[in-house]
């Protein structure tokens, strides 16, 4: 599938065919500029390719339209370089308001959220705000958001990109332990060591194109 | 539970950036109180139309030296017109009662006529009072005939200011509706980009559209409906006023606004101010949430 940006001079994704199996954990590398992120819009239908078709959960989401996007989304997670938490919440109320605008009731949410703080290492840590959490910690809360209502796909963008390689691996093995509950992981990063301590499928895209697809590669 | 989230999300909204709200209340509220006051005028001169057009005479005044046949052959005329639907005579001594009444707080006025020095004159009621024109061009040659004046002339100019009024207070609501629009689509934009990070949540995680939009297009309506509450209470402040001072004169001659006039006006102005700010509210989100 081929993406090109208005105004863009070369598309920022050219003619890009990947496959990517339930459960699969997945890297996608490649310097600044060479369209990874537009692989997390274009499965999030934050954009839509000009050719070719984007196939999520085995749903055809090319040309769905934009109403049906908020139910679409309630299968996918997502986790950002900025952690994107409200900083007037507390980590348990980051995660319940994930919750709650969806629809879900404080039950749920007072039964599920302190389950999946747990789960991230966070216990005890509920109800400090963002400026009381390290960033590692922070991070920890976003992924908790992301994997609270059990997506079947996490996507992740540079997550560990303002974090330190301990904290890095650290959420690494978060998102490996997600991993193993099924839930398939797509993550866009240029974070060599990690890519080469994980040891997982490694597609590389320079200027649009893949230039390798490898199966427990390294950051090459 | 959600009905409960939207709702304080609505109160926090309008108490966070509470100066714009009431700007945007007092706007709403003085374009729905004009809107309501034309409404009502309108209303009003209609009624008076009717009631006024309804009795509406043209005198037609006999030269003070005319025979006798003369007045009688205009009488039988009259009464044949297909035009008129009543004519009554009216001699010098019935003018003079009528005089009398009509000046009887000037009795110097009074005393200074005589019934000798009025005139005759038949009143005339027409079908239709828009047709005084053919009679006064029938009847302008008649023999002894001094002067035809219509009455519906009179009420023309009175309607005319009347309508200008209303035209003119339609006109203001308008304006006042156009800053109100700005109002809400500014005070909106500013809600959600105080928002824009729960908002991006939001759609992170796949909250539904009206879920997201609820909160800012309510905040609106609230707005809208607490506006058209204060717009009436400025026409129920204007009756009570209007009772008690020089307007209690024009009492008599305008049809009286009655309460339940009033209060029939507010589910109008209500649903103009509440459905207006949604819909601006809503068309505002489109561009600026692009939800």
């Amino acid at each position: 599938m081929t993406k090109t940006y208005p105004k863009a001079s070369r598309p920022s994704l050219d003619n890009v065919s990947v496959s990517i199996e339930k459960g699969e954990f997945v890297f996608f590398i490649g310097p600044s500029g060479s369209g990874k992120s537009t692989i997390i819009k274009l499965l999030l239908h934050e954009v839509t390719p000009n050719k070719g078709r984007v196939v999520v959960n085995g749903k055809d989401v090319t040309s769905m339209r934009s109403w049906k996007r908020p139910h679409f989304r309630r299968s996918i997670g997502c986790v950002f370089q900025d952690f994107r938490l409200l900083p007037n919440r507390t980590a348990y109320e980051n995660v319940a308001f994930a919750l709650e605008v969806i629809g879900k009731t404080k039950a749920v949410a007072r039964r599920v959220v302190p389950e999946v703080l747990e789960l991230v290492g966070l216990g005890g840590k509920e109800h400090r705000y963002p400026h009381e959490l390290s960033g590692g910690e922070q991070q920890r809360v976003a992924v908790a958001r992301a994997f609270v209502n059990r997506p079947l796909i996490l996507l992740a963008d540079e997550p560990t990109g303002n974090l330190d390689p301990d904290t890095s691996i650290e959420i690494m093995r978060l998102l490996d332990r997600i991993n193993r509950t099924g839930t398939t992981v797509v993550m866009v990063t240029h974070d060599s060591n990690i890519v080469n301590q994980m040891r997982r499928r490694v597609i590389e895209i320079e200027s649009g194109r893949i230039v390798r697809d490898q199966a427990r590669g390294v950051y090459g | 539970m959600r009905m409960k989230y939207v709702l304080s999300e609505v109160l926090v909204g309008l108490w966070r950036n509470v100066t714009m709200t009431i700007a945007m209340i007092i706007t709403m509220a003085v374009s729905l109180f004009m809107l309501g006051g034309s409404g009502l005028l309108y209303q009003k001169v209609g009624d008076m139309k009717d009631l006024y057009y309804e009795n509406v005479e043209v005198s037609i005044f006999l030269k003070t030296d005319a025979t006798k046949e003369q007045v009688d052959a205009l009488g039988q005329q009259l009464d044949q017109d297909p035009l008129v639907k009543d004519s009554t005579y009216v001699n010098k001594d019935q003018a003079y009662e009528r005089f009398q009444q009509m000046y009887a707080d000037a009795p110097d006025l009074v005393s200074a006529v005589k019934p000798d020095q009025l005139p005759e004159s038949y009143r005339v009621k027409l079908n239709d009072p828009e047709q005084y024109k053919a009679i006064y061009d029938k009847y302008k040659t008649a023999e002894g005939i001094d002067t035809i004046v219509d009455q519906s002339k009179l009420l023309d100019k009175v309607f005319g200011v009347l309508s200008g009024f209303q035209n003119g207070a339609l006109a203001i609501a308008m304006v006042m509706a156009v800053a109100a629009l700005l109002l809400v689509a500014n005070t909106i934009q500013v809600a959600a980009y105080s928002k824009r990070r729960e908002v991006a949540v939001m759609k992170l995680v796949g909250a539904s559209n009206w879920f997201i939009q609820a909160p800012f297009v309510l905040e609106a309506v609230v707005a809208g409906l607490f506006g058209s509450i204060l717009g009436l209470l400025a026409l129920i402040a204007v009756k009570v006023l209007a009772a008690g001072s020089s307007m209690a004169a024009l009492e008599g001659l305008i049809t009286p606004i009655s309460w339940s006039d009033i209060f029939l006006t507010f589910p109008l102005m209500a649903a103009v101010g509440g459905v207006v700010s949604a819909v601006t509210a809503w068309v505002t989100l489109r561009f600026y949430l692009r939800v």
